[in-house]
């Protein structure tokens, strides 16, 4: 069994409204020096069975792939999203 | 008031919709066409002329919104009736299903403003050339519904010189006298893009809810220029 972490976030050429409001309520608590402030979902699961080795590099390098494509199938919006994954070790 | 038309109207529910029963009500009462309801595991659409993708919240708008509803069964089986012409309208959430499920482009992101907006707004028609508006006049503003969170329509540049160039762009807020303004778009919306279509034109989506404007003691009936449309042929 594996675990991994998903981070997605809006394309960085796309406006956060959401991030931009967050921030702004930072800079009115005092913390001014904030700044591109961007939100964001984080997604953590634990993978087994399907893949045969999730052991060694190459085993981790197909979670990766595997990962990728979840994150393109349904996880993620590529059209305004960006993603990024990570594997436990 | 009945109308002579054998089009079949079928209207997905899928679990979290709630605008399916105002879609019935409009086309059955009003419009007095045949409508049947469709629940989402359905996989045969056969026997429909169009599909109607009702408002609401599928799947709790889990993820992103359409995300999930976008892998029910129905949507291979209406991805097939598109693909063979078949007509397709996504109403507020329902847009945003298409959206997901890749049979419109672009993609719809938080309302710029970060709230849920629910009042009338203003939009212009900006083609006749579908199956949606063609008893409309080009350029005619109608006085129509919005009630949404998630309304905000983005399209990269090449998508939108796209959209243009195919004159897929249905609706776009407006002001009353139908001038295209910031202050008239009520989500941040590209362009004020409300509404678009299929490069073959058999698939439309749009934020407004003519369901809820198709009958006069409801404040509007400029819905129903869209059925209007649907079951003038």
């Amino acid at each position: 069994m594996a675990k991994a972490r998903v981070v997605i976030t809006l394309k960085k050429t796309i406006m956060d409204a959401q991030g931009q409001t967050v921030e702004k309520a930072l800079h009115n608590l005092g913390y001014e020096g904030v700044q591109n402030l961007r939100m964001g979902k984080y997604i953590e699961m634990e993978v087994n069975g399907a893949l045969p080795a999730l052991s060694g590099a190459e085993g981790k390098d197909r979670l990766a792939a595997q990962l990728g494509e979840m994150c393109r199938k349904l996880l993620a919006n590529p059209i305004i999203e960006d993603f990024r994954v990570e594997i436990e070790d | 008031m009945p109308t002579a038309t054998k089009m079949r109207f079928g209207v997905v529910i899928f679990p979290g919709s709630n605008c399916d029963t105002d879609a019935w009500h409009a086309l059955h009462d009003q419009m007095g066409a045949p409508v049947e309801y469709i629940w989402h595991q359905e996989t045969d659409l056969s026997g429909f002329d169009c599909i109607i993708l009702p408002g609401g919240f599928s799947y709790g708008d889990y993820l992103r919104t359409g995300a999930i509803a976008r892998f029910s069964p129905v949507m291979n089986a209406v991805t097939d009736f598109a693909s063979r012409g078949g007509l397709v309208i996504g109403i507020c959430n329902g847009f945003q299903i298409l959206l997901e499920a890749g049979l419109l482009p672009g993609a719809m992101m938080r309302n710029v403003g970060q709230t849920f907006v629910c009042k009338y707004v203003n939009i212009r028609v900006e083609t006749t050339d579908t199956p949606y508006t063609r008893a409309m006049q080009k350029g005619a503003v109608l006085r129509i519904p919005i009630a949404h969170g998630e309304g905000n329509y983005y399209a990269d540049a090449e998508t939108l010189a796209e959209l243009k160039r195919n004159d897929q762009i249905v609706f776009r807020y407006c002001a009353p006298d139908g001038s295209i303004t910031p202050e008239a778009n009520p989500n941040g919306s590209l362009e004020n893009i409300a509404g678009i279509c299929s490069r073959e034109r058999n698939v439309m989506g749009m934020m407004p809810h003519p369901e809820r404007c198709s009958d006069p003691l409801l404040g509007s009936a400029d819905g129903r220029l869209v059925w209007e449309s649907l079951l003038e042929r």
